[in-house]
């Protein structure tokens, strides 16, 4: 491994712990609650705090409505907001920003009450509002957000034979680390999951269908929830509570319609390289891949997007448990039990940061032996139609 | 006696897309073409993407086309959709290029959908305005 440049890291992380607050809380409440939590995890406090980064789900403008509702006064304002990657962009601007002495401390938040709106964000849901020009030409068909995804994974399997019992693989694998980690247990309880248990690809693919060729248990949750992320300096990071994590490399694309696409891949096919050419790895290095994680066949694309196998051979690569934590022949998957069986209020990026750093320090309930190298890669939006992604490669202090 | 909940219809007055949906009235599927260089444009909108003096001229389509992708959604929490599972929500390339997100009617049952399958236009008639569903292709 070449050295990287160490100019940023994460510092401080919390994750909120209930993802359902029956209607009790606001997103903004949980975000400053996070927010909190994670400036006290970094041994620092809200004046420490110099840059703000804001998707915009708990305020319209919320560049100014942030900084006044937390007290604090940044220099750097960032309110990218492309869905649930945002998270990924937020942590590249900041690092970029740090690098240029432009910020020493950046505070990265969120935070959504889904599950208690009754948001229909998994299953059924119709997906984002909002008429745009594209958005007009479509809403006529009533294309579910399962049914946007499930077309992407029709055609992989139509192109390349991938079964539903290779897509299950990612499922299974989730889930066997969500039932390690009781803040996912507790979740399932919360959202009433009927069968709290570890699942099998019979299991899967058993389950009912909710848009061919997608079944329930490879549909996310939706839940109540939220995070907060702070990032520092390497001359801050040295004087915190927790040991740094350092984010060495990273990259952001986006896709959306053309004539004549290609709807088997994702943006990562664009983000994924330029992250790792900065950071100077390969994927066969990773320890731990944090993969947005909406529906089983996104994760497929990615895997296959950034490199961790050839375009098309997912299906097959992922069969026989190799993303679990306990096995080798590749990164350990969603280690904190993802989107599919964790937790899922929307916008799942900043989760993908929190559990990637908590891997480097050893602090995860699915920890990996050693884990040195993590990547986070957030897709926001649709897979099936337009989309953003976001790719961070982290490094533990230890390397 | 309670109104029957429908289809969700476009907005007739979105600047971009106004001109094709008063189109489908009359059965013409539209779309974008510049005169200066040649890119086909879709969806529609007011300027070329291909180059920045575009100049677009709409064509019509001869509604012919095939299946890219589709999914059968068995669950939907919309008023409408909700009494229409199992339905069909497919991607169909028409043979001039567009690519676009419509309903396949007029199967037996949607299992008989598959990618590939060769597709006409079958126009659903609204008030002021027709919806491109499109129907297996019949010789």
């Amino acid at each position: 491994m070449t050295a990287q440049a160490r100019d940023a890291a994460i510092v401080g992380i919390h994750e909120f712990h209930s993802r359902n607050v029956d209607g009790e809380l606001s997103s903004l409440q949980i975000k400053a609650e996070c927010a909190a939590r994670a400036l006290a995890d970094a041994g620092l406090s809200w004046s420490d705090v110099d840059a703000i980064y804001d998707a915009s789900e708990g305020a319209p403008m919320s560049g100014l409505t942030i900084s006044e509702y937390f007290g604090i006064e940044p220099r750097l304002v960032d309110t990218t907001a492309v869905g649930g990657s945002s998270y990924e962009f937020h942590a590249a601007h900041a690092r970029e920003a740090i690098r240029a002495g432009k910020a020493r401390v950046a505070l990265l938040t969120y935070g959504s009450t889904a599950h208690s709106n009754a948001l229909a964000i998994g299953v059924g849901g119709r997906g984002f509002g909002g008429v745009t020009p594209a958005e007009n030409m479509e809403s006529f068909a009533g294309q579910t957000l399962v049914a946007n995804y499930a077309m992407a994974a029709r055609r992989h399997m139509h192109e390349y034979g991938t079964t539903s019992e290779q897509l299950a693989e990612i499922s299974v694998a989730t889930r066997y680390h969500a039932m390690r980690n009781p803040a996912a247990v507790e979740a399932m309880e919360e959202l009433e999951f009927i069968d709290i248990r570890e699942t099998t690809v019979d299991d899967v693919v058993n389950s009912r269908m909710i848009a061919d060729p997608l079944h329930l248990l490879e549909c996310c949750m939706i839940s109540d929830g939220g995070g907060a992320v702070v990032i520092a300096s390497a001359e801050v990071a040295r004087n915190c509570k927790k040991p740094p994590v350092w984010i060495i490399g990273a990259g952001q694309a986006v896709k959306y319609p053309v004539i004549g696409g290609d709807l088997t891949s994702s943006a990562a096919i664009d983000s994924g390289p330029v992250a790792f050419a900065e950071a100077g790895v390969s994927p066969a290095e990773i320890d731990v891949a944090m993969i947005y994680d909406s529906f089983s066949i996104t994760v497929l694309t990615i895997l296959e997007d950034l490199g961790f196998c050839a375009k098309g051979e997912g299906g097959a690569w992922v069969e026989g448990g190799r993303l679990r934590f306990d096995q080798s022949g590749g990164p350990a998957l969603n280690t904190d039990g993802g989107g599919l069986s964790s937790n899922h209020p929307g916008m799942r990026g900043i989760f993908l940061l929190i559990e990637a750093a908590r891997q480097l320090r050893g602090e995860s309930t699915a920890q990996v032996a050693a884990a040195k190298l993590a990547l986070a890669h957030g897709n926001g939006g649709m897979l099936g139609s337009r989309h953003s992604a976001g790719t961070v490669i982290l490094a533990g202090d230890r390397t | 006696m309670s109104k029957l909940p429908t289809r969700p219809l476009p907005n007739l007055s979105e600047p971009d897309t106004a001109a094709f949906w008063r189109a489908t009235a009359e059965h013409e599927f539209r779309f974008q073409q510049c005169e200066n260089c040649g890119t086909v444009v879709w969806h529609p909108r007011r300027h070329c993407t291909g180059c920045v003096d575009g100049s677009l001229v709409w064509q019509v389509s001869a509604g012919q086309g095939a299946i890219y992708s589709f999914s059968i959604v068995r669950q939907s929490y919309h008023p409408f959709f909700r009494n229409q599972v199992p339905y069909v929500v497919a991607l169909v390339d028409l043979d001039e290029g567009p690519r676009f997100l419509t309903n396949v009617v007029g199967i037996d049952t949607p299992e008989a959908v598959h990618i590939g399958q060769r597709v006409m236009l079958a126009w659903e008639d609204h008030d002021d305005v027709s919806m491109p569903l499109v129907r297996p292709l019949t010789e």
